[in-house]
């Protein structure tokens, strides 16, 4: 518990995600990440877009400490990411992958809300606690006992949310957190997002929630930072965003 | 396509038997196919004891006997496996059925066996089906947990139950894929055996793989949220006072069938 504390007071004066020279080549060589800069500060919500392939699954990766061992440095609230870090990082960046079949593995919703707290070392009064407000925030409170495949995908993607809001982590790294969605579902998740007081970076293919949701977008193509500005004037480039495999919404 | 169409084992319900706590009922089914399976060969008066004691549990949970005789009818395939003993045992003739140079002598002991294992296996099949139609897997998941199961045992339990309907769905998404594409003309059918297992075979392989690789992705998504080797768990709920006296009358009623079995053993 101290150490959150502590890790939650740094992120007040440290940026909440730090990134810089970052290369990183999948085992059998391809290059997926050759040279990556990207600063956030906290609270500040940031889309990552680009083409299947550019490498922003492999740059989330790398947030938390999956995936490690290329070159460059990655810091979250100012504390460097290495093996000896990693219990206390995994607590400052909820990651949460695209499918929420792999996301949530536990037999019913509330024993998943519960398994990040539970491994953070918190008791269990607490643990209880964070999970209900977590159920709460996604507004899924009544789901506790259902099991992940009765949900709908709308649901467990608000479930998968949930489990790492659990965690009260200062980055949120969202994994295509709209696809497959129909609007409705969309714009609830929006307006959810919208709520969220933690630093985001969000990969997406949907420009729509880009516009809508993330003031800020980064564009990444084949392992590299391409464009990074203002969402508004990014989307009014029509060539940049062409030239790079994507719409304006 | 209806092998793949899993379905949930557990009926909703309020009877006496779906509101008493996970852990009771089962230790309770777990001592009655020890029971069961205890019971010396022949005994049919206890065992008829043990099929009162199943019926009473099926009357207490409300379950349609048609359902539990439908599932149980599980356990007979493995009654065949003890088909030989017919055969093996020495004892008075019954009948003999001649096999090509060979004549098969089937004694009244052999009988004795086969039928013995044949109620056993289906008692305690029926326990169990009895067990999972009034226990929601996800308690019976926490019940095994609140008993002290080996973790390992209980997390490969709990993941196979979170994923066979993902699983199944996959197999199933796969096998309308081939449908779609199985067109023939007319007058020709649509391959060989030997083909249509061909296929078959890359259809499982691919399984294998998406699953395998799903694998990947749920232990990177248990990393993230800081798995480290060592798997936490919320803790159950404290059984109750009407769990401990349901347990105790079972497991007296068991001890007694049992002692009976042996004291007055011929």
């Amino acid at each position: 518990m101290l150490d959150y504390l502590e890790a939650k007071a740094e992120t007040a004066v440290a940026a909440a995600v730090e990134v810089r020279g970052l290369r990183y080549s999948y085992p059998g060589g391809f290059p997926a990440l050759r040279g990556v800069d990207l600063v956030l500060a906290p609270g500040e919500k940031v889309a990552l877009v680009g083409p299947n392939g550019a490498g922003k699954s492999t740059l989330l990766l790398h947030l938390n400490g999956i995936l490690r061992g290329g070159e460059g440095e990655v810091r979250i609230a100012g504390l460097p990411v290495k093996p000896q870090s990693l219990g206390r990082i995994r607590a400052l960046v909820g990651l949460v992958f695209q499918n929420p079949d792999d996301q949530l593995f536990s037999p019913t919703v509330v024993e998943d809300v519960a398994f990040g707290p539970l491994h953070m070392g918190l008791e269990e009064p607490e643990v209880r606690r964070r999970s209900q407000e977590a159920l709460a925030a996604v507004h899924m409170q009544e789901y506790g006992s259902r099991m992940p495949h009765r949900l709908s995908l709308g649901e467990r993607k608000r479930v998968s949310i949930a489990t790492v809001l659990a965690m009260e982590p200062a980055v949120l790294a969202l994994d295509e957190p709209s696809s497959g969605l129909d609007p409705r579902s969309r714009r609830a998740l929006i307006r959810l997002l919208h709520q969220l007081p933690q630093a985001m970076l969000v990969a997406t293919h949907d420009m729509h929630l880009v516009r809508d949701l993330l003031p800020r977008t980064v564009i990444l193509n084949a392992g590299l930072v391409v464009a990074d500005g203002l969402t508004s004037e990014i989307l009014r480039d029509v060539r940049l965003l062409e030239e790079h495999g994507l719409e304006a919404p | 396509m209806s092998f793949l169409a899993l379905e949930e084992r557990f009926q909703e319900g309020s009877s006496l038997l779906h509101r008493l706590e996970a852990r009771a009922k089962l230790l309770a089914a777990v001592a009655f196919i020890f029971a069961a399976t205890l019971t010396p060969t022949g005994r049919w008066e206890v065992l008829g004891g043990l099929a009162v004691l199943l019926a009473a549990g099926v009357a207490l949970g409300r379950l349609s006997p048609l359902l539990v005789l439908r599932r149980s009818a599980l356990a007979l395939p493995f009654v065949l496996a003890a088909v030989p003993l017919l055969f093996t045992r020495e004892g008075d003739e019954v009948f003999t059925i001649p096999v090509l140079a060979w004549r098969w002598t089937a004694t009244s002991a052999g009988l004795e066996a086969v039928l013995t294992i044949l109620l056993k296996s289906w008692l305690s099949v029926s326990a169990a089906v009895v067990l999972t139609a009034t226990t929601p897997a996800t308690d019976l998941i926490r019940a095994l947990r609140g008993l002290h199961a080996p973790r390992i045992i209980v997390a490969t339990v709990s993941f196979m139950y979170r994923y066979i309907f993902v699983i199944g769905e996959e197999a199933q998404r796969l096998m309308r894929a081939r449908e779609c594409r199985s067109a023939c003309v007319s007058g020709r059918s649509g391959g060989s055996i030997g083909w249509r297992a061909h296929v078959l075979g890359n259809m499982v392989g691919s399984l294998f793989l998406r699953s395998y690789e799903r694998a990947e992705r749920i232990y990177d998504a248990m990393r993230s949220r800081g798995y480290d080797g060592e798997l936490r768990s919320l803790s159950t709920t404290s059984l109750q006072r009407a769990d401990y006296a349901a347990l105790a009358v079972v497991l007296g009623l068991l001890a007694a069938l049992e002692t009976y079995a042996r004291l007055s053993g011929s």
